[in-house]
């Protein structure tokens, strides 16, 4: 039995400890910026006006962060299950060939509102279907999901570069890309959004894709607090013992799980392919499947703090953009950095703090923090 | 000879909120065997495990040889001639007796020379306490009795002369049992000093030269074995007489409700652990299945609940059969009118990071009363909770509370009442009283004989004898993986003792 | 002759491409071991190829390169250990957190300091790890077969190559041999084992890991100091991964790990060696599908359709003490 964590009141487990984790990750990387010769408090503030200094900029951290919704619940959900689903870098590519088929398709054929359902569904299937094998070699035959997911993703890469270069690539052109989607799969963009609020938008990417993650979100949440297969889930996250005795079938709510993960981690290709570049290109995905995992971490695997987990890291990364211009010194890797050291605080160090927060919680009022109950032996 | 080889003064520790131990004040004598006896969660680990410099006391002083001494860590107790035999081994499975042997007294850097000087070490001990085991064996094909005998070796190899056994008998079977008093007996006679600490009564008065009783956290008494009865010291270690008898009517036995034909059952290893059993339970009836801890109670009920899957063999729930070697569904059972209370509520019961009324369910949440289409009907369930907190007098009575933060026996009733409330026509309940505060025990009987009453098939399994004797309409006894032998509620402790330590199943095989 | 000689060079550069999988497999055979799972691998490599790089460059000397390598390898095996040792933390999210940490900050301080795009500036002479010719290794070029393979394949390599591979049978001793070894197995077995037996946990796996830094440094500081004359950014490329797929496949084993790193290296000196070649039959195979060779060999194993790959039991698992 550990040692028994004092209990603190719910806004302190929920907000302060995050919020002191997530401060310490930013505070050290303030060192770095320090350490290559800049001010990180000008940095700072760059970083803010390059996110949100004007509609253009909203439209670009949105658009960042929509990524980010979609490849967090990814892993969010998974994370509810037990499992640690690393792959949704390899999902979320490779889903790239489900929006691929039907925009190369239908492009001519269907209007836009007919063809982001399919794609939807498409990017959803392959992105689930990329998940399944990893899912279904942990659910039958123990195999570690964490190191198969990792595999899966260097396979994708591997089959998307040969689908570019070999398969997909039109003739005529030398770049390792599909031809360019006519506007029957092109995505509307939202910028008559920030337009409405007062903002001017002279051409961003944020799209309707946005809209899609925002609706994945509630969805999550009521997958995973609301309905009677998220309770399965969460009791399997748990206590596998416990699913086994309520007639849980393990092996079905894995793949299942992971299915539903790969799948939101698929729709991400929506967003860049559909949305904004208009067709599929080498590395399209460039590290959001990996941005979700501390995007899950910080929200807490709850969309509700996934969708600002996610709206932050967008920001960082336009922020960054536009850092990079002001501070020669810092380049977008600055968020590669970040991403490193949230996880890094918010997750393998989460409680590094706790027992500090609660020293002072306990001085500050001895009568109000109880002790856990110990558990018997 | 009557010097102390330890004496503990004022030792006090708690965990948290829980005082594990308070003020103890022990003395051992050299060259003795003293027994520790008490409930499970009077402390009695605990102790030990300062002693082992394992935990640290609050307060309270060592002695060991009349010296006060630091123990802080297990080397200052292993360097002071402090040996332990845990509970659980902590062995390393898949190295060889030698290389478990050796660990952490390897001497040198290179393994070389300690390995040899191990090996005729090890030929000395096992000539002087006949504790024969074969070095180069991996410990994982060792049987329990040997694996054990590798934890007493790893102590005298150390150069232990006081050495500490935690319920060395809960996984062994009685002639291994039997051999290890022996040993115990040799070890005395070399002039060694044994503390054992058990919760059974018969083997304090088997082997000991003292005892002493725990009761929640403090030791309450210290008696000569040979002037004490099992009486006195069972009086002591509960404080007050628990009722034993539950004031309960003749069975009134009805139609079977559940027939259990040559189940055999294995572990995850392959070892057979419940071996060619049948029996029936009635409508209207408590059949209690007493056993020693590890006689295949658990796989049995595990088996017959659909959790584990059988080797071969059939049960059949209401004439219908159960496909306990194939795909027994613990859901279809259920729908079925079977309901189950796991031994292990922390992990299996309950999900403890669950809100009570989500624990309320588990197991029944594909209930239409739970459901609206694929979603859960938060309402409902809550209210469903309620009226079970009320009914079944759970505290704190809060719905939405982590089932973490209720207590022992309170987690208990959250379970009873989920499996009790669905009206089952049988119910299997696995040790319903375990870490179960006194209170709460009486309920829980009074309930279990209510059921019973109300025309519903009760299987008990307990390792508690009182709790089996004083509930059950018929009981039968496991040892070894079979059923040896069937009793009425009117049989003796003594009687069942004797079956439940596997003599008459040996006479009848001889 | 021409086939002979093709081989040949298509195993030298095996050997080559080979050595820092090796140096990072057995880097993460002593923490994986120890029952600590190391994702971090790759991070620690391409920190450790970073800090090489740049102290070398600045210093000139390819043995203060290595030091530096080594230093910043086992500064981040510490931060993964204080994470998943002393604070019990998740060790895959800490593995994450460091591959992230060194991808982000060897990009940001190359440029910061060297203004290259990230690279560092090139190395030449003692700034290098140059290769060695074995004793007698001219004079044999002139007998047949065996000769030639002494000349061309054993000798001309830097010391870091045959470090890498005298590291095997020395891990080997380490662990079966020696009271350090033992105990790194029982940890990873069962913790509560050590702990009883009066042995710290903690530092016990602090030492694992310390081992892993050191080796993953040095992987690090053969690709940037040695096989290649500086860094680039992303050097790594994925090296790490593919040294735990090989870690996996030779099932936590010294002499198989060094076989499976040969074999990954293999798949990769012929994918580039044979690049866009027709074969007979086969017709040309993509690239794309020897490089991914590796992984999918791992997930075959993986799924125990050819052997079954156990992991060190408390693998994963922090030590917390039981009651």
């Amino acid at each position: 039995m550990s040692v028994p964590y004092a209990k603190l009141p719910r806004w302190a487990d929920y907000g302060l400890i995050p919020f002191i984790n997530l401060l310490v990750a930013f505070i050290v990387a303030g060192l770095v910026v320090l350490l290559v010769g800049e001010n990180p408090f000008r940095a700072a503030a760059i970083l803010i006006e390059g996110a949100f200094g004007g509609g253009q900029n909203i439209a670009y951290t949105l658009y960042y962060a929509t990524n980010f919704i979609f490849t967090g619940l990814a892993v969010a959900v998974a994370f509810h299950c037990g499992l640690f689903n690393i792959g949704g870098e390899g999902q979320a590519y490779i889903a790239g060939l489900g929006v691929a088929m039907v925009g190369l398709t239908f492009d001519t054929v269907l209007p836009w509102w007919l063809n982001f359902p399919l794609a939807i569904l498409g990017a959803a299937l392959v992105g689930a279907l990329w998940a399944l094998i990893p899912a279904y070699l942990q659910a039958k035959r123990g195999s570690h999901i964490v190191i198969t997911t990792i595999m899966f993703n260097f396979i994708a890469a591997s089959i998307m570069v040969y689908m570019l270069v070999d398969v997909l690539k039109p003739l005529t052109s030398m770049a390792p890309q599909t031809r360019t989607f006519q506007p029957g799969a092109q995505l509307p963009k939202l910028n008559w959004m920030l337009e409405a609020v007062g903002f001017s938008v002279r051409s961003g990417p944020l799209n309707v894709s946005f809209l899609l993650a925002l609706v994945m979100a509630f969805l999550v949440w009521l997958l995973i607090w609301r309905t009677k297969l998220g309770y399965e889930i969460r009791t399997m996250g748990f206590s596998p013992k416990a699913a086994r005795y309520a007639g849980i079938k393990e092996a079905r709510i894995i793949v299942i799980t992971m299915m539903i993960s790969g799948a939101l981690a698929g729709m991400m290709a929506l967003n860049p392919i559909m949305g904004d570049q208009h067709r599929v290109q080498l590395d399209f995905v460039t590290g959001a499947g990996f941005v979700g995992i501390a995007v899950a971490l910080m929200g807490r695997s709850h969309p509700a703090g996934i969708v600002p987990a996610a709206i932050l890291f967008g920001m960082l990364y336009q922020g960054g953009a536009e850092l990079a211009f002001e501070m020669p010194n810092i380049s977008r890797d600055m968020i590669v950095i970040i991403q490193g050291l949230v996880i890094l605080f918010a997750g393998a160090l989460e409680h590094m703090f706790r027992p500090w927060v609660q020293t002072v919680f306990a001085s500050l009022s001895p009568q109000t923090v109880g002790m856990a109950k110990e558990q018997g032996v | 000879m009557a010097d102390a080889a330890i004496e503990l003064v004022g030792i006090s520790k708690s965990f948290g909120p829980v005082k594990a131990n308070r003020d103890i004040h022990l003395e051992v004598r050299r060259g003795t065997i003293h027994g520790i006896i008490g409930e499970n969660g009077a402390g009695k680990s605990t102790l030990m495990s300062i002693l082992y410099g394992f935990y640290q006391a609050d307060s309270g002083e060592i002695r060991v040889g009349g010296k006060p001494v630091p123990i802080r860590t297990p080397n200052d107790a292993i360097a002071l001639g402090i040996g332990m035999v845990h509970q659980h081994f902590m062995l390393v499975e898949n190295f060889t007796v030698l290389e478990n042997i050796i660990l952490g007294a390897e001497g040198e850097a290179l393994l070389g020379r300690s390995i040899a000087k191990a090996r005729s070490e090890l030929a000395r001990l096992e000539r002087e306490y006949g504790l024969e085991v074969d070095p180069d064996a991996l410990i994982e094909d060792l049987p329990v009795g040997l694996q054990q005998r590798v934890e007493i070796l790893k102590a005298l190899y150390r150069g232990a002369d006081i050495l500490i056994l935690d319920e060395p008998t809960g996984v062994l079977t009685p002639s291994e049992a039997d051999h290890l008093f022996r040993i115990l007996n040799q070890l005395k006679d070399q002039g060694k000093t044994v503390v054992l600490i058990t919760h059974k009564l018969r083997e304090i008065m088997a082997i000991t030269d003292t005892v002493s009783v725990m009761r929640q956290g403090t030791i309450v008494a210290t008696r000569e074995t040979s002037e004490t009865t099992v009486e006195e010291l069972a009086e002591l270690m509960v404080g007050r007489r628990v009722l034993l008898r539950v004031e309960k009517e003749p069975a009134r036995a009805g139609a079977i409700k559940l027939e259990v034909k040559n189940l055999t059952v294995k572990d995850g290893r392959g070892v057979t652990m419940v071996d060619d059993v049948s029996f029936i339970v009635q409508a209207g009836e408590i059949v209690g299945i007493a056993g020693v801890a590890g006689n295949g109670q658990s796989e049995l009920i595990e088996a017959i609940a659909g959790i584990r899957r059988a080797e071969f063999g059939t049960v059949v729930l209401d004439d219908k059969p159960i496909d306990v070697t194939g795909r027994a569904d613990p859901a279809e059972l259920r729908e079925r009118g079977l309901a189950h209370v796991p031994e292990d509520r922390h992990h299996v019961g309950l999900v403890l990071a669950f809100a009570e009324n989500e624990n309320s369910i588990l197991g029944y949440h594909y209930e239409s009363l739970y459901l609206k289409g694929p979603f859960l009907n938060i309402d409902a369930i809550v209210a469903d909770a309620e009226d079970k907190i009320e009914k079944y007098d759970i505290r704190p009575p809060n719905a939405r509370l982590r089932t973490a933060n209720f207590s022992g026996g309170n987690q208990q009733k959250i379970v009873l009442a989920r499996e009790m409330e669905q009206d089952p026509g049988v119910l299997i309940v696995g040790q319903p009283t375990r870490g179960v505060d006194v209170g709460a025990i009486e309920f829980i009987h009074k309930r279990l004989i209510a059921m019973r009453d109300a025309g519903k098939a009760v299987l008990l399994i307990s390792v508690e004898l009182d709790e089996i004797r004083s509930l059950s309409d018929r009981i039968l006894v496991m040892f070894d993986g079979r059923v040896v032998g069937e009793r009425g509620p009117e049989a003796t402790e003594g009687e069942l003792g004797l079956l439940m330590a596997g003599v008459e199943a040996k006479e009848a095989a001889e | 002759m021409e086939v002979f000689n093709v081989l040949l060079q298509l195993l030298d550069a095996t050997i080559r491409v080979s050595v820092p999988l090796l140096l990072a497999c057995l880097a993460g055979l002593y923490s994986e071991r120890s029952g600590i799972f190391d994702i971090g691998l790759e991070g620690k490599m391409l920190g450790g190829a970073f800090a090489g790089g740049a102290a070398a460059a600045v210093t000139g000397s390819a043995w203060l390169g290595l030091g530096a390598a080594v230093a910043v390898a086992v500064g981040l095996a510490l931060v993964h250990g204080f994470a998943s040792i002393t604070h019990r933390g998740n060790q895959i999210v800490s593995g994450v957190a460091i591959n992230f940490i060194a991808a982000g900050s060897t990009i940001i301080l190359g440029q910061a300091w060297f203004r290259q795009g990230g690279r560092t500036p090139s190395l030449s002479g003692a700034g290098r790890f140059e290769a060695i010719t074995l004793p007698g290794a001219e004079a044999a070029r002139d007998i047949p077969v065996i000769g030639v393979i002494y000349a061309e394949l054993i000798s001309g390599h830097s010391i870091l190559v045959y470090f890498a591979f005298l590291m095997v049978p020395f891990t080997w001793w380490v662990l079966f041999r020696t009271r350090f070894g033992l105990r790194l197995r029982a940890v990873g077995e069962n913790p509560a084992a050590v702990d009883t037996a009066g042995i710290s946990v903690a530092w016990l796996r602090y030492r694992a890991v310390i081992c892993t830094g050191v080796l993953t440094g040095l992987a690090g500081a053969y690709l940037s100091v040695a096989q290649n004359a500086g860094f680039v950014k992303d050097m790594t490329a994925g090296k790490g991964f593919i040294a735990l797929a090989a870690l996996i496949f030779a099932k936590w084993k010294p002499v198989p790990a060094m076989f499976a790193c040969l074999l990954f290296g293999f798949l990769e000196a012929a994918s580039i060696r044979f690049q866009g070649q027709a074969w007979p039959m086969i017709g040309k195979v993509p690239v794309q599908f020897m490089q991914a060779l590796p992984y999918v060999l791992t997930v075959v194993l993986l799924a125990g359709f050819i052997g079954k790959a156990i992991p060190p039991r408390a693998g994963g698992v922090p030590y917390v003490k039981e009651r």
